[in-house]
């Protein structure tokens, strides 16, 4: 018992209970109630954990850590733990779920209890991609969380959905498998999975670094995903059901970034400081690429998925600053991208569920039949083109403060910085392109005289996510307290490496 | 925090609160969604009064200024403060924002219409068509009015907090929140086209210019450790190290910092190449372009650099060499004066020709910070706050009336905006003329009364004293062309016999709009009695020069008051007085514009705006979409990356083909299907021996039996 009452076993399999109530179950209405609940539990589960969280300590906390099986010597250990750099992404999943699965309650009418527990299910999965700490154990959860994501894709996605789902399982697959082979040559070579003896051991050859620094790198930026190996995600956005795109936005997409920071950096920290100038290239080529077919897009919701390569860019820009500013900006950012992306493909479901399209020549003009829509829109808009006083902004400043710090480090050009600002401007014109598209303009087509403003549990679904646009935005302080300690000692890590 | 420094902070407050009710809750109530706004706005006034009788109080505010801050953003090791600071340069600026602030928003509730009848056509996101009552046509309200001020709110919000800001990171924080209002605003109208083009221009043309700023500001922070004005601005240890760290470009790195953020400036103070939005963003209603296109947010951008300025001339000394920074701002500022001003002299629009005249009285400053005039910069730049607020107000009066005009002819074809429609309006509406007469004049720089002499006269002064000879020559050329195009408006405007049906039944506006222009009206003269130099001849030293102190303690070095000479003084009489006259003598009876045969196709060049519209079109916009669509999207995305997915995925499905046929069936299943065979055959073959007969299961149990007993005993034993 002690051992199910441990806080990080429960957030993590907490929806495991309401996997096993919903077996129980076929009628569509208490399924979502059932699915709602567990989820909020468990969000519950998270801020106790929240609670018990101390930031300023910066090393693991609330471990978990047994025995948990061997095979010719090699010990596997069933670790959990939590520090600053994933107590925000606990949180976000814990946060989103809730709402994705709000967000289902009448675009899902088709097998809703399978649905529910596929919802469920995945949540698990990346709750323990967030705080395993044996490489053995992560790879399990990693693996885990594709097949969930991949019926949530092809059952209830649009009419694509096998090309979507089936390129989305094979392209991540094939990263991992190379990530599998570092994790083996990783355990055989250092005697253990556990990543923080890992760490302290260290002394791993520059040379071998480098391979597996790019082996654990493939798996990442597949997930991320970096530019060019950024084709599966516009597909699986666009065939995606909302609430699968908000969580596969919002959360799956930060799987890659998190590995770089728990795995990559602290693992290979020589490989880092070398390869830095050729992530953060990739990054800069990310947010421009991005940004520019972002804009040539007609499909709101594929705007929106090719806007988020842009954003990652970003991230992972900061990442590879290795100083301060750059990651915990980073860290920042991928909230920030959960809370405003995640709003974004909720505000492309409304108009889906009302419309069933989503061109944006069928629109214009809605701000005067739609002003709450209009306005919710507007903020979201705004929050993801960075403007100051909302979260985006915080973020962006942040990385581009340590990207340009970096100059001096190990990224050696003020290019990258220079180059990633101007992401800022084309994510003004992409975003203001979709928003008068929309919203401005007179009211041709007919068909959206007659369109319902927001329903008031559709504004109970964005109320939270602008809460904390605005709460980032304007006072970041407390998001920053809880990673800081974390986010210090990684970087002594790669401190003063050439 | 004192009394004092508290009211500071919540300057800012009363209009984002307003904002916020009005949002949430009072949208539907016209009356109390204007008075929640202008109360904020009178709430915000009263409070700035208050902090400015402490500021113009304080001896030696430069040194000794109201501040106070707050952590906010920790970032790695350190915290980024936020906080509030009233020095002279933000005293001064505060108290134009006040005044402009709170008079346009007086002014909306007459402009939008209040107290009419609803329009029986009008649509949300059009100007209100009017309405019939008893018969007669009337103006309508304005359709989305709650909304309008709750922008307004906003952008209220956005100016008080870059005023007070103590930092670099807030002040940027309300230049974006004003540059979101500027789009909201300019896009009011968003069932007009040109309005929503106006709108995404002005947003997306500013935003280049942030960017850069954004970088500046970035690079500022890791090159000093802060962005607070007084650790960086006021310490001279600071401005030599910066001024001294190398950079690129030959730049030192105060050099570099500076130029990026001076782009900053370039784009909101619509400066040459970045000015092509503000005449676009006419489109908005006119207490917009008064207050945000005026007065106000364009003023920021030369409120930033002016702020700036110890940064941006790091390194110079009075009589010196000018630093790259200055050397750029006063290029690209007299360049603009001038070449705005051309333009100006070929608009029909009533409001466009205010546009091009904000352009160049911003480029006015810009270049005099760029030739080290700080204090005359910052003169110029509260006097034009108040002389141009003025004028715009006056301007959507006129428009106002000619709409009325419009209304009782039932003709709206005509343009209520074109000068060329009016004429005569001088007997029509009397307040709005004299008025308005004012504020042509303070622009112009009528001698002796007017604010606006006394500011561009120091800046002449200045720029003459101390060697700038093209930089004067420039300005000089341009104060000709100022005063030219602006009689040249008020005679084609008020003067002569109405033009048109329509100017004959304009009609003056009410006193919500015709109080602020007379209030305006007196500090568009007033505000210029408090910087008048010391040796001026005769009313020199009357009234002390009270600006120059005041401001110059700004500054770490006090600047020098420059000496009075007679050249620049002659010269700035001559073109204010020479340029009216001109106006007036070629205008007083023109039916066309006689300039078209004078200058040919030079004033369609000018009409065109040197096509600048159209080369970046040519030269931006056109390839930029082709990149993203053809390039980037269609041949990289779909055709290169997926193209190469889909072969790597046709190359697995061939394979896979491959092997079912060439090695699958024939070798793996040829295997399996000879074992299958061979079993076959080889049950068939004994199955004889099943025969089910008992006699021969019998004999061939004995038979086995006796074979493995033989084997047994002959081949084990031994």
């Amino acid at each position: 018992m002690d051992f199910i009452l441990e806080p990080l076993n429960l957030v993590t399999f907490f929806p495991l209970a309401g996997v096993l109530l919903l077996l129980f179950i076929r009628k569509d209405g208490p399924a979502r109630w059932i699915s709602l609940v567990t989820s909020l539990i468990t969000f519950g589960i998270a801020l106790w954990v929240l609670a018990l969280f101390d930031p300023g300590q910066a090393g693991l906390q609330l471990e978990v850590n047994h025995h948990w099986f061997s095979f010719s010597g090699w010990e596997i250990r069933y670790a959990l733990g939590i520090d600053g750099l994933s107590i925000l992404l606990v949180l976000l999943t814990a946060f989103l779920t809730p709402i994705s699965i709000l967000s289902t309650w009448h675009a899902v009418e088709d097998r809703v209890r399978d649905f529910q527990l596929f919802f469920l299910l995945l949540e698990v999965g990346m709750t323990g991609v967030f705080l395993a700490q044996d490489l053995f154990l992560f790879y399990v959860f990693w693996e885990f969380t594709l097949v969930p994501m991949y019926f949530l894709i092809g059952i209830w996605g649009g009419e694509k959905r096998m090309y979507a789902a089936i390129k989305f399982f094979l392209y991540t697959m094939a990263g991992s498998i190379l990530m599998l082979l570092a994790i083996l040559w990783l355990g055989i070579d250092g005697g253990s999975f556990y990543v923080p003896q890992l760490i302290e051991q260290g002394g791993i050859p520059a040379d071998i670094q480098v391979w597996l620094f790019l082996a654990f790198a493939a798996a990442f930026a597949i997930k991320v995903p970096m530019w060019p190996l950024h084709s599966w995600l516009p597909d699986a956005h666009v065939q995606a059901p909302t609430a699968g795109s908000v969580i596969l936005a919002g959360v799956l997409l930060k799987m890659g970034t998190y590995g770089f920071l728990r795995f990559n950096i602290p693992l290979f920290p020589q490989a880092a400081v070398q390869l830095a100038p050729l992530m953060a290239t990739l990054a800069v080529i990310g947010i421009l690429y991005g940004a520019a077919v972002s804009f040539s897009q007609t499909d709101v919701k594929k705007l929106v998925a090719y806007s988020s390569i842009s954003h990652l860019g970003f991230v992972v820009l900061g990442l590879f600053a290795l100083n301060e500013q750059g990651i915990a900006g980073a860290i920042l950012q991928m909230v920030n991208h959960g809370i405003s992306t995640g709003a974004l493909f909720l505000i492309v479901g409304f108009i889906y569920e009302r419309r069933h399209t989503r061109e944006l020549d069928q629109f214009g003009g809605l701000w005067k039949i739609m002003p709450v829509y209009a306005v919710i829109t507007l903020i979201v808009s705004l929050s993801s083109m960075g403007l100051p006083g909302l979260n985006g902004f915080v973020g962006e400043f942040t990385i581009l403060l340590g990207a340009w710090g970096a100059a001096n480090g190990p990224l050696g050009s003020y290019l990258y910085a220079a180059l990633a600002a101007l992401g800022v401007i084309l994510a003004a014109i992409y975003m203001l392109f979709m928003f008068q598209k929309m919203f401005l303009g007179p009211l041709t087509n007919k068909k959206n005289e007659n369109l319902l403003d927001l329903s008031r549990r559709e504004i109970l679904i964005m109320v939270p996510l602008l809460v904390f646009i605005f709460w980032i935005g304007l006072y970041p302080k407390p998001f920053f307290g809880l990673m800081a300690a974390s986010v210090e000692q990684l970087v002594a890590l790669v401190g003063g490496l050439p | 925090m004192n009394l004092t420094e508290i009211i500071t902070w919540l300057l800012p407050l009363p209009p984002l609160l307003a904002f916020g009710l009005i949002v949430l809750f009072t949208n539907k109530n016209n009356r109390l969604s204007h008075s929640l706004a202008v109360g904020a706005a009178a709430l915000s006034f009263l409070g700035s009064a208050f902090v400015l009788a402490q500021a113009f109080t304080t001896e030696h505010l430069g040194e000794n200024p109201i501040a106070s801050r707050l952590p906010w953003l920790p970032v790695g090791g350190g915290t980024l403060d936020v906080g509030v600071l009233i020095d002279p340069l933000s005293a001064v600026t505060l108290a134009f924002v006040a005044v402009t602030v709170l008079m346009i928003f007086i002014y909306s509730v007459g402009y939008h219409n209040f107290g009419q009848p609803v329009g029986d056509h009008d649509h949300k996101g059009l100007p209100p068509h009017g309405a019939k009552e008893h018969g007669h046509a009337v103006p309508s309200i304005e359709p989305m009015y709650a909304r309008f001020f709750a922008f307004i709110g906003l952008f209220a919000f956005g100016m008080y907090t870059l005023v007070v800001s103590d930092n670099l990171l807030t002040l940027f924080v309300g230049w974006e929140i004003m540059g979101l209002c500027s789009y909201l605003l300019i896009g009011f109208w968003f069932g007009k086209e040109s309005a929503r083009e106006a709108a995404k221009k002005a947003f997306m043309t500013t935003r280049v210019g942030d960017v850069f700023m954004l970088l500046g500001v970035v690079y500022l922070y890791s090159a000093a450790g802060t962005l607070s004005f007084r650790e960086i601005l006021f310490n001279e240890e600071m401005l030599n190290h910066l001024a001294t760290t190398p950079s690129w470009f030959g730049l030192s790195a105060a050099g570099l910092i500076g130029i990026l953020l001076f782009i900053g400036t370039i784009g909101k103070s619509a400066q040459f190449p970045l000015h092509v939005w503000l005449p676009d963003a006419m489109e908005g209603p006119t207490p917009v372009s008064a207050m945000i296109h005026a007065a106000t947010m364009v003023s920021a951008g030369v409120y930033m650099v002016a702020r700036l300025f110890p940064l941006l001339s790091a390194g110079w000394h009075e009589g010196g060499a000018l630093t790259p920074a200055m050397t750029a701002m006063s290029v690209i500022g007299a360049f603009t004066a001038l070449f705005a001003a051309t333009i100006a002299v070929a608009q029909n629009d009533i409001k466009r020709v205010l546009a091009y005249s904000t352009i160049s009285q911003l480029g006015y400053m810009v270049a005099a910070l760029g030739i080290g005039a700080f204090v005359a910069a910052v003169f110029h730049l509260v006097t034009h706050a108040f002389f141009k607020a003025l004028l715009f107000l006056g301007s959507g009066s006129v428009i106002h009336g000619m709409e009325h005009g419009v209304l009782h002819t039932g003709d709206h074809k005509v343009d209520p905006q074109n000068m060329w429609n009016m004429g005569g309006l001088a007997g029509k509406m009397p307040t709005t003329f004299w008025t308005f007469l004012v504020g042509g004049m303070a622009l112009s720089g009528f001698p002796l009364i007017t604010a606006g002499f006394w500011s561009k006269d120091e800046i002449l002064a200045d720029a003459w004293g101390n060697g700038h000879v093209v930089v004067f020559g420039v300005l000089a050329l341009s104060a000709l062309l100022t005063a030219f195009y602006t009689m040249r408006q008020i005679t084609l405007t008020f003067l002569g016999k109405p033009r048109t049906k329509e100017a004959e039944h304009a009609h003056e506006t009410p006193l919500t709009m015709t109080g602020p222009l007379m209030v305006l009206a007196v500090f568009a003269i007033a505000a210029g009695w408090v910087g008048i130099p010391e040796h001026f001849p005769f009313i020199g030293g009357v009234l002390p020069n009270w600006f120059h102190e005041f401001v110059g303690g700004t500054l770490l070095e006090h600047p020098h008051a420059v000496d009075f000479d007679p050249i620049p003084l002659f010269t700035s009489l001559g073109v204010a007085l020479g340029g009216l006259l001109l106006g007036y003598l070629v205008y007083r009876e023109a039916k066309t514009d006689p300039l078209k045969k004078v200058l040919g196709p030079v004033h369609r060049v000018l009409e065109n705006k040197y096509y600048m519209d159209e080369l970046y079109d040519w030269a931006f916009v056109r390839p930029s979409r082709r990149i993203a669509h053809d390039f980037a999207y269609m041949f990289v995305d779909r055709n290169l990356i997926d193209g190469f997915l889909h072969a790597v995925g046709e190359l697995s499905y061939w394979l896979g083909g491959f092997f079912r046929e060439k090695f699958d069936r024939p070798v793996v299943n040829g295997f399996g299907d000879w074992v299958a065979d061979t079993a076959q055959w080889f049950g068939n073959a004994i199955r004889k021996v099943q025969s089910g007969s008992i006699q021969q299961y019998m004999l061939l149990s004995m038979l086995l039996a006796f074979i493995g007993v033989f084997f047994y005993l002959w081949v084990l034993q031994p």
